[in-house]
């Protein structure tokens, strides 16, 4: 036997529910049952409800996607939504799982593009109202004509609030209006046209704006009404624009080619500035080496780097950290030593009571090379040739500094300042004699503790780094006596 | 001159910068909040078209279109003999809130031509923005164009206001820079850029560190203003993808510009290389693709004729046919014609049943243009089809696209 469902209006999402739950446990199939709505008239001429009939007992769980699926659906301009989508309840009742997830099924498909149709209406309409502001006794009203394809002003009203919660708006629409007090959410029955004024006083500004932000060289007439159909152009101010700016769009391009074109003014004197991670430095002969550094090609690490890092510390620092080179973060800092090496670098620092501020710490290349990685850029160890190119730099830095103790962290550094290829574990932590009277001590670099790979392991690293640290204070202190 | 001429003025001299993209940034909303206006929702909305076929989400313009520089792309530049206008930081904010309340607008889109010096033109910037979110309680988007080696401190305020902050590179090299916008530093720019990703990366980090551009960063390049290949731009783009985060990179065809500069071609770079570009662009941010692998001829530019992808499966057409029941979806991904909605619609709807070509057709997949490159259940692929001169020749489009040409 055919059963009848009469909702009070469009888009009773909450009278559905319940009429189409209570079929499904009744088990009355989709094929008995007839959905229709009352019309228009009748939802806000009669208030009185009928008393809802008593729901049959029992319950069943629906699949969440299918509740928003329908809640969307459900504000679609097609009578023959609730059919569908009770069928897809049905469906689901009846143990079909992961029936939303067939995308390619008949009834999925249905109810999957007319949901995308609401969106699209949804978005157009978040797009597309244009308010137009009413003075009143009371204060300043917006009013708005729009005219959606779809049931969507009720669920799209929310966003109005989110958006334009302090003001006092309306949105009038042929089927359904809704009104913001400033406080409160309320609908009446559709408007006409003619109910909203006329003109605004921003209408023709906004209307300049969009002629002038149109470039005449770029026609894409498709391209525009694609996104922009023309059944919204009546209720678009700026639309009114569109036809001359097609019209003119030609002339103005020949206009602009075909004219004299002007030469080139001399270049303004800009001076050149230092970069900014170098304004704290006195002006000496390391500042202004790493003002010249800035602008380094010695060799082809530049081009994808951002910035030349070059060495920070006093002048007359007595010790000084050579590392390998800047990674990303010291890229994009400019500074040495700032990325997750450069804090455990500090960390063992702390430890081993050597105050940062007071050293000179520097690299044996001075930009980062590295592969590019998707959004990464991976470390690439510098070779032979990317040392030697740099090591004019270095060598400056010495120089100028003349540390009485040099600290060499890693293989790179060691090679850089010994000029041969060291091992690491086997000259650690032995003191290097350097010309000068000076003193090198070889150790790891902080960010091999960073890549081992067990707590054990990493714990007894570290400690070995600290004690190397200590020792170069030990021969500082013993330099300066 | 009257607020109406300088809004002409000041949108004519900003409607060269591609973006209007106002996505991605934090949820903001205004219910429940007694003063100020507007929010933000995660998607943008585009809330008119002009005629270009550009979006305009934005209220896009200029706080002058006096500048110091004399860029030769530019219509702003210093020899240029367009009219000049300045707006007051009020009428900014005036125009702003006027448009946004009658919901023609998601935001502001604030730029300028350098005036005085960076950081004087910086703080204008700023101020315009601080005055929106702080007097006005402004919460819908604002994009703000960034001075490079302005001052670190109106870096960071920019940055508590804006969505998105933004700085061009304008060429894809030092060389072109250094031929066609002398005064611009290259190194600057990068530097900048490295200072916003740290910002960006440590707000986004660390809920305690002060807010800053949660929509990110973006750049443009000009495409066709200079002798630079595609394959120059997109190892640029690559770069600036990996060392900076960039949300976005733009590419703008040149297009000619009253006043223009004797050094420039006097005519418009094909559109459709624009658009071959960000698709391009698009295949080495969601499809896998890295830039040496796409196929440019031998001055290193893309085929206008095809697309990228098309371009790149009939110079790899061993890797086909594709079984779209058992590939990878990282081969799925290569199949031309076949975008990334579709791919995961395939990997989902091929866990109930082995897929058919109805079922691709279902899914709105171009058949015609898939069917050589891929197998599906009662369908073999192209072994006939993927062979020869006739695939290319039934696959590139007629040249009928006369709207992409302008």
């Amino acid at each position: 036997m055919s059963r009848s469902v009469i909702l009070p209006h469009e888009v009773d999402w909450g009278g559905w529910r319940s009429a189409a739950r209570a079929l499904a446990l009744e088990g009355v199939p989709p094929e008995d049952v007839v959905w229709s709505v009352r019309a228009p008239d009748d939802l806000f001429a009669d208030a009185s409800e009928e008393p809802a009939a008593a729901p049959p007992a029992g319950t069943f769980n629906v699949p969440r996607a299918l509740v928003d699926l329908a809640q969307t659906v459900i504000q679609a301009r097609e009578p023959a939504r609730f059919a569908l989508l009770y069928q897809l309840l049905w469906r689901a009742h009846a143990g079909e799982r992961h029936l939303l997830e067939q995308v390619t099924d008949p009834d999925v498909q249905r109810a999957n593009r007319l949901a995308q149709a609401v969106r699209r209406d949804t978005h157009k309409m978040r797009a597309f109202v244009r308010f137009r502001e009413v003075a009143e006794p009371e204060g300043t009203r917006y009013v708005a004509w729009f005219e959606p394809d779809n049931y969507i002003v009720e669920a799209n009203a929310a966003f109005f609030v989110r958006r334009f919660a302090t003001m006092v708006w309306s949105i009038l629409t042929p089927y359904r209006s809704a009104h913001w007090n400033g406080e409160e959410l309320s609908f009446t029955a559709g408007a006409a046209r003619a109910d909203i004024p006329d003109d605004d006083r921003l209408e023709a500004y906004w209307r300049a704006y969009f002629s002038s932000i149109f470039n005449p060289a770029r026609l894409k007439i498709g391209a525009m009404t694609s996104e922009m159909p023309r059944k919204y152009w009546r209720n678009l101010p700026e639309a009114a624009a569109i036809p001359e700016l097609i019209r003119g769009a030609a002339a103005r391009v020949s206009t602009m080619v075909e004219a004299p074109t002007i030469s080139p003014a001399k270049p303004a004197r800009i001076p050149d500035a230092a970069p900014p991670t170098l304004d704290h430095l006195p002006d000496t002969k390391l500042r202004r080496a790493a003002i010249e550094a800035a602008s380094c090609r010695a060799c082809p690490l530049w081009e994808p780097a951002t910035q030349t890092v070059f060495g920070e510390g006093p002048a007359d620092a007595r010790l000084m950290f050579v590392g390998e080179q800047p990674g990303d973060q010291e890229d994009l800092a400019g500074r040495p030593f700032v990325g997750p090496a450069g804090k455990m670098f500090d960390t063992a620092l702390a430890e081993a009571g050597i105050d940062r501020a007071a050293a000179y710490v520097t690299n044996s290349v001075k930009h980062f090379k590295f592969e590019p990685r998707g959004k990464r850029r991976i470390h690439a160890k510098p070779d032979a040739g990317d040392i030697a190119a740099c090591k004019f730099w270095l060598d400056l830095e010495q120089q100028e500094v003349q540390p009485a103790v040099t600290v060499l962290l890693g293989a790179t550094a060691a090679r850089a300042v010994l000029g041969r290829v060291v091992t690491i574990s086997r000259e650690r932590s032995r003191p290097i004699a350097l010309t000068g009277n000076r003193q090198a001590l070889v150790t790891v670099h902080p960010s091999y503790l960073l890549r081992l790979p067990d707590e054990a392991s990493r714990q007894r690293e570290y400690a070995a780094f600290v004690a190397d640290l200590r020792q170069a204070m030990t021969l500082l202190d013993s330099s300066a006596s | 001159m009257d607020l109406l001429q300088k809004l002409e003025i000041l949108a004519d001299a900003a409607k060269y910068d591609a973006s209007c993209a106002s996505s991605g940034t934090e949820k903001r909303s205004s219910a429940g909040e007694k003063t100020g206006i507007g929010s933000t929702e995660g998607m943008g909305i585009c809330h008119a078209y002009a005629p270009d076929g550009r979006c305009i989400s934005l209220l896009k313009i200029l706080l002058t279109n006096s500048c110091v520089y004399d860029c030769l792309y530019c219509i702003n530049r210093r020899s240029s003999n367009v009219r000049r206008a300045r707006f007051t930081v009020e009428e900014v904010v005036t125009l702003t809130l006027g448009f946004y309340r009658r919901n023609c607008i998601e935001g502001l889109f604030l730029s300028s031509g350098i005036i005085s010096n960076p950081d004087y033109t910086m703080e204008q910037v700023v101020r315009v923005a601080r005055t929106l979110r702080e007097e006005h309680g402004f919460r819908g988007y604002i994009h703000l164009k960034t001075i490079p080696d302005a001052d670190p401190a109106l870096l960071l305020e920019a940055g508590r206001y804006a969505d998105r902050l933004s700085i061009n590179v304008e060429l894809p090299t030092e060389g072109s820079l250094a031929a066609l916008a002398p005064e611009k530093n290259l190194p600057g720019i990068r530097r900048s850029m490295g200072r916003m990703r740290l910002r960006i990366d440590e707000a986004k980090a660390e809920r305690k560190s002060p807010r800053f551009a949660p929509a990110g960063q973006s750049t443009q390049v000009i495409v066709g203003a200079d002798k630079s290949s595609d394959r120059d731009i997109l190892a640029m783009s690559t770069n600036l993808y990996g060392s900076y985060g960039l949300r976005r990179v733009y590419y703008s065809a040149f297009s000619p510009i009253p006043d223009a500069s004797a050094a420039l071609p006097p005519d418009h770079a094909p559109l459709v290389r624009e658009h071959r570009l960000y698709q391009a662009d698009w295949l080495m941010r969601f499809y896998g693709f890295s830039a040496p692998e796409l196929e440019t001829d031998t001055a290193g530019n893309l085929d206008l004729s095809i697309d990228p992808k098309l371009s790149w499966a009939l110079a790899h057409r061993d890797q086909f046919p594709v079984d779209v029941n058992t590939a990878a979806k990282e081969m799925l991904l290569r199949i031309p014609g076949i975008g990334v909605k579709s791919v995961n619609a395939i990997l989902r709807a091929r866990r109930y049943r082995s897929l058919r070509m109805d079922d691709l057709a279902r899914l709105r997949l171009p058949l015609a243009k898939i069917s050589a490159f891929v197998i599906a259940a009662g369908h073999t692929g192209g072994s006939a089809g993927l062979d020869g001169e006739r695939l290319r020749q039934r696959l590139t489009p007629r040249p009928v696209q006369s709207d992409l040409f302008g």
